[in-house]
């Protein structure tokens, strides 16, 4: 038998692990970015208040338990009670969390509404999965290119130092002017890919033979980086996406210095070397 | 009641353990049990080992050990091990084990087809082993088996549908032989309502491996034909549609997430009652809320594919359902609590690992409930924070479940107790370890990291190498509780009928170890 004691211990040396895991990696990422569009700070906000209302209940649910595991134990002579049900306590915990979970499908449904709004958009951007790189295409603006991953292979295979974008990094960037809504027609060309940006809470399936939709209106010029995040074959962890956006001039000149390329066989084979 | 042939001749020469025959020709639902369960932990140390190739490759950015098309063939089999090797016999292994003995049977239903079902899996996974070595590797497309990237698979696919279709079969069968049991077998004044809780769960777990196990078959089926026969069920070139695909696996798929999580609610069901020395608050609730469980898992699936591109009605029904699945999963978190609750409690290895179950398994469904936000999925979905979330469910969740059954029923099926300070000790490693395991990669899954990748970016270096710490620790532990079981096996103190103070039930009015056939005549039930 574990005395109270040894419990103590124990979870004080759980927790001081838990710690040290925190503290130990200040400088690294454990949350949902907020992201740099309207969309993805709903989203942001939206994961927030779940995981409080779950850290909420899990307090509270596991307070009671060990309570219970503490005060409620033979070692200490407690004599068991025989009560095993109570229809009133049942009715409570399950209308209670039934209240909890429909305030938490309103904000959720308007979120999804939005995103969901593909309308008005002032830009189309076609963009195609392959095994494995991304082609990018303005639709109307006659301009498409490939974006291939351009980490060298000496950093991959431990040859070099990892440099800070390490996996990251492509050849050809998408360019997005800031502040416009731009449509994304996302598909693929042989398997299923995912086109996901972090940033611009934008995770749409790339699926050979349909074409899905997707949105962004994003507020902040910058850098942004994701990746492919649907299992895609041998090099699925290769196919980075990097969107910069820029103010409109910028952009109106990055349209003007590219060109449609020729989507010919020997051109894509150029490009998957 | 049925008269089922009950082979009373073979009381007098029960072959020897070590015969090769005996295990070969059984029909006895407690050595099948126990063929069951010995399968279900070398698999798990296959599939440990598989996991353990996965954590080192990512223990550091960079491509150190493996080849990435080789990475993704150990996350595929490791899930496959798991999932239809490890969790699903083992719980086939405590149904025969228990079910017979609880209900006050003397054997299960059918014990032709109970050697049968279980003799079917060391082949259907040796095949599926075997594609490692194949042409072209073992299957690379995830255990979800997506077309049309599992298409690309070599000379293995085949021979992985094939496989599967075996460890369908056999479940199909022990979920017959189950029910078929359960509904036949019962002793007199056994009503439904005076089940135990495990035998609740399996009835309904029975009934949802019977529903779902062939819409699997069928799917895979589809992918066969697609490959070799020309078909285009799934190619939108010849009028398909992939994402069809992903309907039906999850329409399979996830029913088969509660089939793996069922039978442990009863396990945790009967081990609270015991070690709190009260009994089970709201049994008749726990049952409906099974039940509700079970149904809802219907009509969910799409919740697994909320980025394929749905109407925004069918996204809506699905998170809304998914929603809903919180409220029967509370009642039963609630039911438990309320059980300890003025109880009299004493922390036995089982106690400990049935209570590990309820903290740990409640922190995956909350995740769950997160997760169920169709907009905040886009964000999750298929990251590591979903990879944490199902390994939360099925680590602390189904396998310390089984751990907990297994220490609790062992004295019943050995005769012997097993040595407590050491299963202690193995519980307090098993959780450190799996948390320090399963914990950060919530951490790095919201941060950005994609599941199934076999390198990364270095902002999530650090969480990475300390799950790899983590797996390595859970992995070793696991050794102490093989030693333990075969120490127990082997002798120790020797074990009351009762076992544990207060452990109620039919089981625990047999001798320990039971009597080979397990009730000659049927016990009387108060
Ligand atoms: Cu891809």
């Amino acid at each position: 038998m574990m005395s109270g004691n040894n419990w103590l211990k124990w979870l004080s040396a759980v927790s001081g692990m838990f710690a040290a895991m925190g503290a130990a990696n200040a400088g690294q990422p454990i949350n949902m970015p907020v992201g740099v569009t309207d969309i993805s700070a709903n989203v942001y906000d939206m994961h927030m208040i779940a995981f409080w209302l779950c850290v909420w209940i899990a307090v509270l649910v596991f307070a009671v338990m060990f309570y219970s595991m503490f005060a409620h134990r033979k070692s200490k002579g407690y004599t068991p009670a025989t009560f095993h049900e109570s229809t009133t306590v049942e009715a409570i915990w399950t209308t209670i969390p039934f209240i909890i979970l429909i305030a938490l499908a309103i904000p959720a449904t308007k979120t999804l509404v939005e995103m969901e709004d593909t309308s008005d958009y002032d830009l189309t951007v076609k963009i195609t999965g392959y095994q494995w790189l991304w082609h990018y295409e303005y639709i109307d603006e006659g301009v498409d290119f490939y974006s291939v991953l351009n980490t060298p292979r000496s950093q991959i295979n431990g040859e070099e130092a990892k440099t800070e974008n390490y996996l990251l990094e492509v050849d050809k960037e998408l360019v997005l002017p800031v502040g416009k809504k731009v449509r994304f027609l996302i598909t693929a060309n042989d398997v299923n890919h995912a086109w996901w940006v972090p940033d611009l809470a934008v995770k749409k399936d790339a699926i050979p033979g349909f074409i899905n939709e997707a949105w962004t209106k994003v507020n902040t010029p910058g850098t942004y980086r994701g990746q492919c995040a649907e299992l895609c074959g041998r090099d699925h962890g290769f196919m980075p996406i990097v969107v910069r956006v820029v103010e409109q001039a910028e952009f109106d000149q990055f349209l003007a210095d590219n060109t449609t390329l020729e989507k010919d066989g020997a051109e894509y084979a150029a490009v998957t070397q | 009641m049925s008269t089922v042939a009950t082979d009373d001749h073979h009381d007098d020469h029960q072959e020897s353990p070590y015969s090769i025959k005996r295990w070969l020709f059984t029909t006895n639902h407690k050595d099948i049990g126990t063929l069951y369960l010995w399968f279900s932990f070398i698999m798990f140390l296959i599939g440990g080992v598989m996991a353990l190739v996965i954590r080192t490759e990512l223990f550091e950015p960079g491509l150190q050990f493996v080849d990435p098309q080789f990475f993704n063939s150990m996350t595929t089999m490791h899930a496959i091990m798991m999932i239809f090797g490890v969790v699903m016999p083992a719980f086939t292994g405590l149904a025969n084990w228990l079910i017979p003995m609880m209900v006050g049977a003397t054997d299960m239903a059918l014990p032709r087809m109970n050697n049968w079902s279980f003799w079917i899996l060391p082949f259907a996974f040796a095949m599926m082993l075997s594609t490692l070595f194949m042409d072209g590797g073992g299957p690379a497309g995830g255990w979800t088996l997506y077309p049309p990237l599992v298409l690309q698979t070599g000379d293995a696919l085949p021979f992985v549908i094939l496989s599967m279709h075996f460890m369908g079969l056999s479940s199909i069968m022990g979920a017959i032989n189950v029910i078929a049991t359960i509904l036949n077998m019962r002793a007199p004044g056994m009503t439904l309502m005076k089940m135990p809780l495990f035998v609740w769960t399996w009835l309904i777990t029975a009934y949802l491996l019977i529903a779902v196990m062939p819409v699997l078959a069928g799917g895979i089926t589809m992918l066969l034909t697609d490959k070799f026969f020309e078909t285009s069920f799934f190619n939108a070139a010849g009028g398909g549609d992939p994402v069809m695909f992903q309907h039906i696996f999850w329409f399979f798929g996830h029913p088969e997430v509660y089939i793996l999580i069922l039978p442990s609610f009863g396990v945790v069901s009967s081990i609270i009652p015991t070690f709190a020395r009260k009994p089970l608050f709201g049994y008749a609730s726990m049952v409906y809320a099974t039940g509700s469980i079970a149904f809802l898992s219907f009509i969910v699936w799409a919740h697994h594919m909320f980025t394929v591109g749905m109407p925004l009605a069918g996204e809506l029904f699905f998170m809304f359902a998914t929603m809903l699945i919180a409220v029967p999963t509370g009642v039963k978190v609630f039911n438990w609590v309320a059980t300890m609750w003025r109880g009299a409690m004493t922390f036995e290895t089982p106690m400990l690992f049935a209570l590990g179950f309820i903290i740990m398994f409640s922190i995956g469904g909350f995740s769950g409930l997160m997760l169920a936000l169709a907009p905040v999925d886009f964000q999750y979905h298929d990251t590591y924070f979903v990879v944490a979330h199902f390994h939360y469910v099925l680590v602390p969740g189904s396998i310390f479940a089984i751990i907990a059954a297994v220490y609790y029923w062992l004295p019943k099926w050995c005769g012997n107790m097993y040595n407590e300070g050491l299963g202690k000790a193995h519980f307090w490693l098993s959780t450190i370890f799996v948390n320090l395991t399963f914990f950060p990669m919530h951490f790095v899954g919201l941060a950005g990291m994609p599941r199934r990748i076999p390198d990364y970016a270095l902002q999530f270096s650090d969480y990475n190498a300390m799950a790899t710490y983590g797996a390595f620790g859970f992995g070793l532990s696991q050794l102490l509780f093989l030693y333990l079981v075969i120490k127990a096996i082997r002798g120790g103190e020797k074990a009351t009928s009762q076992v544990w103070e207060n452990a109620e039930g039919l089981e625990w009015t047999l001798p320990s170890p039971p009597p080979y056939h397990s009730f000659t005549t049927p016990p009387v039930i108060k």
